[in-house]
């Protein structure tokens, strides 16, 4: 199988042109899962900062009591 | 990118004696020049790791050594399609320094077995770190094979007469560098961003537990 002068410069820069495709795909991917990550923490956080309030609610009529 | 693309496949002049493959040059080169200098980088912080005992250049290391691969990988492609177009072979095992740059490929490869083998810690920073630095050898031995060995199937193109090509070849040539430095620079920081964001939310992560 031969293949032309022209084939094979194309073929050279496609190579790299996927690559960094490849590689920006990869990074993009880690991202969303990064962000999904953020997210996940920020609801825990804010789910102990309810929990947290109302253990408050909670204590400080029986302070006053 | 786009100005070094236009430049190496449209404006630069056409090479008497390759022909359209010796176009391949601008991308191989600068590639292969960035992966040297990514192993380099990387053994450098691997030096400051062990020097300053600070774990952040543990990270920068890794990074940049992983950078050092890709683009090493990049390299052996591009140039094994170079091969095929100019020789008519797709590898040249009595090139030493195709030889050297596999060997040199090889050997950062191995580290990231090393690295993944080992307990996450002091230690791996550690053996990481001295394991890079052993490879920082093979960067010049690599980079000087050519003209030690006195190879005469792979060109040499700058000699201590200066580049063998002409201005607007060297200025495509100094173009597309640049864009790959700057490409494998952005590669890195991003990258690293993502590694320390990564590290970050999984201490949050545990301190909210």
């Amino acid at each position: 199988m031969s293949f032309s002068q022209e084939e094979l410069v194309a073929a050279a820069y496609a190579a790299v042109f996927v690559f960094v495709l490849v590689y920006v795909a990869i990074i993009a991917a880690k991202l969303v899962r990064l962000q999904r990550e953020t997210s996940e923490l920020l609801e825990l956080v804010g789910r102990r900062r309810t929990t947290a309030s109302e253990e408050i609610h909670v204590v400080e009529p029986s302070r006053e009591a | 990118m786009g100005v070094a693309l236009v430049l190496a496949l449209i404006v630069a002049p056409e090479d008497a004696d390759q022909g359209i493959s010796q176009r391949i040059f601008y991308i191989h080169v600068p590639i292969a020049l960035t992966a040297y200098f990514c192993f380099g980088l990387g053994a450098l912080k691997a030096l400051f790791l062990l020097w300053r005992r600070d774990e952040r250049y543990d990270l920068e290391s890794y990074v940049a050594i992983h950078q050092g691969t890709i683009f090493g990988a990049l390299t052996l492609v591009t140039g094994s399609i170079w091969a095929q177009a100019s020789w008519g072979v797709w590898w040249a095992w009595s090139s030493n320094q195709l030889v050297l740059f596999l060997v040199l490929f090889l050997f950062y490869c191995a580290y990231f077995m090393l690295r993944f083998s080992l307990e996450e810690g002091p230690r791996r920073a550690r053996s990481s770190a001295v394991y890079a630095l052993f490879g920082v050898a093979l960067i010049p031995v690599s980079f000087l094979a050519i003209r030690l060995a006195e190879d005469f199937i792979h060109p040499t193109v700058f000699t201590r007469e200066g580049p063998q090509m002409s201005g607007s070849m060297f200025v495509t040539f100094c173009v597309a560098w640049a864009a790959v430095t700057l490409l494998a620079y952005v590669l890195y920081r991003v990258e690293l961003a993502g590694k320390r964001l990564d590290l970050d939310l999984r201490e949050l992560r545990e301190s909210l537990r």
